[in-house]
């Protein structure tokens, strides 16, 4: 633990590797003690997000979605939670970080936006007052009046209509869209170079969901942070990431560029994923298939590839080695960039010959 | 009463059985035979009778004052005029933005809540069904019931899955207590549970399960009509397809008409032939889905559609052009005057503040409330409506002109206002 802090000082002294990327993680795995033995939430996980880019993390509740991103804040209880592996932002290692500078880095190089805004913000403080501590905590030498003048100017920048009087009121008083926008402003507040958006819409109906979108977008062009997008929306992750991680049992099955993920998806619980959702501009010959069962129990996950007993391609792979073989996170047929965990030997024409016709008819010809 | 049988059952669709049962026990299923049993958007039938038929239902609910005499000050006008027929075995789907009143409708038709006014008529008689006492109601209450949202709280957690889906049987004295147990273990097999788990308690459910106790319990009267409050919303993306698929076997065996209430226009647009979009306690517009989703008339409609993040963009990259609705929705209790949507509305002029747009029906099986209204990019550029109203561009009345009568009732006619010709045509 402490040889890793010093490296990471050296690191971070030195200025750090220039052409790494902004977060990198490393092998994150991460496991909770429980009354029924260790729960490994996390497994292996790998990723990395440059400035100014975005990356999607899709996958069903229960997956490590939330568990990998409160790692790179340095959320989880160090004394219970066993985190190892590597994640380093801007150079900086995280894991094992002292609670102190880990605090210095939390709100003011990383900053994280909760699904449920009603639940993240106090209810007994006015918005303004929480973004002016938000401010206050990372500038020690600001004034109340400075703090409070930030704060006013965020709520503006974020679109909320009058932020010189709505920055009295309390968070009961703004409607579901202008509090997840107040928590975008918390979060900006310090100019932070990775935010981390944790479901930041699925509680908000569509036309505010496009609204909370777009702003995402502009303020990320603006500030050229690096974000991460946590949600189960395929649509959401389509017109907003760059990069996309298909995360299943607390394991990356999937991991590429947005376009290869969705338009040649090679893993097929991405397959399901795409098959179970029904679309709005689909052909209505589509049909809807829903991965059979149930998401799997982290404390005695599946043998082999985790999604095995759920999966329905699995008769394709000679032999158990599905059931006996966890499968390595290799480039597929398409290039280097795009890795998938799966044993399928062709999973390409397997996709285009039998799930495509159900799922799209009117892209097979196209492809 | 048990006309639902148990051999019908036996090929049960994969979906529901492979759910439960432990991966080694069961042989493997392919993608294709899956697939084949996979489920294609419903289809409307044009013909069909209503079971439901609903004309001009109002809800206000009374904002009192603080103080000692709790005098009325205002109402929330949450449903305001509304009127639609929800056809025997098909399904209509009910979208809007939260707080534009669509649940509250769905709790209107299962009678939680009496009506201010307007009528419901269910049913093979069509009674209405509207400001019927209690006690009148109680035998038709089986008829239609209601799966709820969040399969974690609806259901109580002291009782068992026995007692919970045969709780209905008991209450209206369907069958006898001996045989309570038998025909709860068939529902249980019906939506897809083991039928021995009768007796664990919710708890053990995971959310999918628990969803499907909800919707045997409202099987368990043999309902003419479900009214589903958003159902799978609270669920996993991939258990969501699985409830859905349960719920169109369901439609399909046993004839039951839905009121879909969802907020998630792709999953009604796969599950609803019909689909009416509801904006602050009005219908703004209603028409089949190909309509609905292909040529919207409204701009409310088309700018919800075009909010909706689309899984095709992937291929073409970046964001959707997409229209920009400004603001949140006005408060229920003060409206604005004329159209409730005009002061969120690119399109909106002088005459959508003074005259409401009458909901008209303007194709086979098409109604609009707006007096713009025109296909994306094709909007005119004066009021269709105003000859029929009989106002100017303003929306101000013309001396001694008659506006047409105009018939605003849940029926479809065979005569409808063309909005290319600003005249009425036959089918």
């Amino acid at each position: 633990m402490t040889e890793q802090t010093s490296t990471s000082t050296a690191s971070l002294r030195a200025g750090a590797d220039p052409d790494e990327a902004y977060l990198v993680v490393d092998d994150l795995t991460v496991t909770f003690p429980t009354e029924d033995g260790p729960l490994t939430a996390v497994s292996d996980l790998s990723y990395s997000v440059e400035l100014g880019k975005t990356l999607g993390i899709v996958g069903e509740s229960g997956s490590g979605k939330s568990v990998s991103s409160m790692a790179v804040l340095g959320l989880h209880d160090t004394k219970s939670a066993k985190i190892s592996g590597s994640i380093r932002i801007g150079g900086t290692e995280v894991v094992g970080l002292s609670e102190a500078r880990m605090r210095k880095l939390r709100g003011n190089q990383v900053a994280m936006i909760f699904q449920d805004a009603l639940a993240a913000l106090h209810p007994f403080y006015k918005i303004g007052g929480q973004l002016a501590e938000a401010y206050l905590v990372h500038h020690p030498n600001a004034s109340k009046r400075d703090a409070r003048r930030k704060a006013v100017e965020m709520l503006d920048r974020v679109g909320i209509p009058q932020p010189d009087r709505r920055v009295d009121d309390f968070p009961h008083q703004f409607s579901g869209g202008m509090r997840q926008r107040a928590m975008i402003a918390m979060g900006l507040i310090n100019d932070p170079s990775l935010l981390i958006a944790d479901e930041p819409t699925t509680a908000l109906d569509v036309t505010v969901q496009a609204q909370i979108l777009d702003l995402l977008q502009d303020l990320q062009r603006e500030f050229n942070s690096a974000v991460i997008i946590i949600t189960h929306d395929l649509g959401v992750i389509a017109e907003m990431a760059d990069d996309v991680l298909v995360m299943y049992a607390g394991r990356c099955v999937e991991y590429g560029p947005g376009k290869e993920i969705l338009t040649h998806p090679e893993m097929p619980y991405t397959w399901g994923l795409l098959s179970s959702v029904p679309d709005v501009t689909a052909d209505t010959n589509a049909r809807l298939i829903p991965i059979p069962g149930n998401p799997p129990s982290l404390l005695s996950p599946p043998s082999g590839c985790q999604f095995h007993p759920r999966c329905l391609h699995r008769d394709k792979v000679p032999g158990d080695l599905c059931r006996t073989e966890l499968p390595a996170l290799l480039p597929g047929s398409r290039g280097a960039g795009h890795v998938k965990r799966c044993h399928l030997a062709n999973p390409d024409e397997v996709y285009r010959a039998e799930v495509l016709p159900e799922i799209a008819p009117e892209l097979v010809e196209e492809n | 009463m048990s006309d639902l049988n148990l051999d019908k059952f036996e090929d049960r669709p994969a979906t529901a059985e492979v759910s439960e049962t432990p991966t080694d026990r069961r042989e493997q299923i392919s993608f294709a035979d899956l697939a084949a049993k996979g489920h294609k958007p419903a289809t409307l039938d044009v013909n069909a009778k209503p079971v439901l038929s609903v004309d001009n239902l109002k809800m206000y609910f009374p904002v009192k004052s603080s103080g000692l005499l709790r005098r009325t000050v205002g109402y929330v006008q949450a449903v305001d005029g509304i009127s639609f027929q929800v056809p025997s075995g098909g399904s209509l789907g009910l979208v809007g933005e939260s707080g534009c009143g669509k649940s509250t409708t769905g709790r209107l038709i299962t009678r939680l809540y009496t009506p201010t006014a307007g009528t419901m008529k269910f049913g093979d008689i069509q009674e209405d069904i509207a400001h019927m006492s209690p006690r009148k109601l109680k035998p038709l209450r089986r008829n239609v019931q209601m799966i709820f949202q969040d399969p974690y709280t609806s259901l109580n957690p002291r009782h068992t899955v026995g007692a919970i889906v045969g709780a209905p049987l008991s209450v209206h004295n369907v069958v006898p207590k001996n045989k309570i147990l038998p025909r709860v273990q068939e529902l249980l097999e019906v939506v897809g549970l083991n039928p021995e788990h009768y007796n664990r308690y919710p708890n053990e459910f995971s959310g999918g399960q628990r969803q499907r106790i909800g919707i045997a319990r409202a099987l368990t009267l043999n309902p003419k009509l479900l009214v589903a409050d958003e159902p799978v919303s609270a669920l996993d993306v991939s258990i969501q397809a699985q409830v859905i698929n349960l719920l169109q076997d369901l439609q399909r065996e046993f004839d039951i008409a839905f009121l879909f209430i969802a907020h998630d226009l792709a999953v009604v647009r796969h599950f609803c032939p019909e689909v009416a979009v509801m904006y602050l306690g009005k219908i703004v517009e209603i028409a089949d889905r190909e309509t609905i989703y292909g040529r919207a008339h409204h701009p409310y409609t088309q700018a919800l559609l075009s909010a909706v993040p689309d899984v095709k963009q992937a291929a073409i990259g970046g964001r959707r052009e997409r229209i920009r609705l400004e603001g949140d929705v006005p408060s229920p209790i003060n409206p604005p005057s004329g159209c409730r949507f005009r002061t969120r509305c690119s399109l909106a002029q002088e005459i959508c503040a003074k005259v409401e747009p009458p909901l008209l029906q303007i194709g086979p099986r098409h109604k609009v409330a707006c007096h713009f209204a025109g296909e994306l990019g094709h909007h005119p550029q004066t009021p269709v409506t105003k000859e029929l109203l009989g106002v100017d561009d303003q929306g101000s009345p013309v001396p001694g002109s008659t506006p047409t009568p105009v018939e605003l009732g849940p029926t479809w006619s065979d005569r409808w206002f063309d909005v290319k010709s600003k005249t009425m045509v036959s089918a």
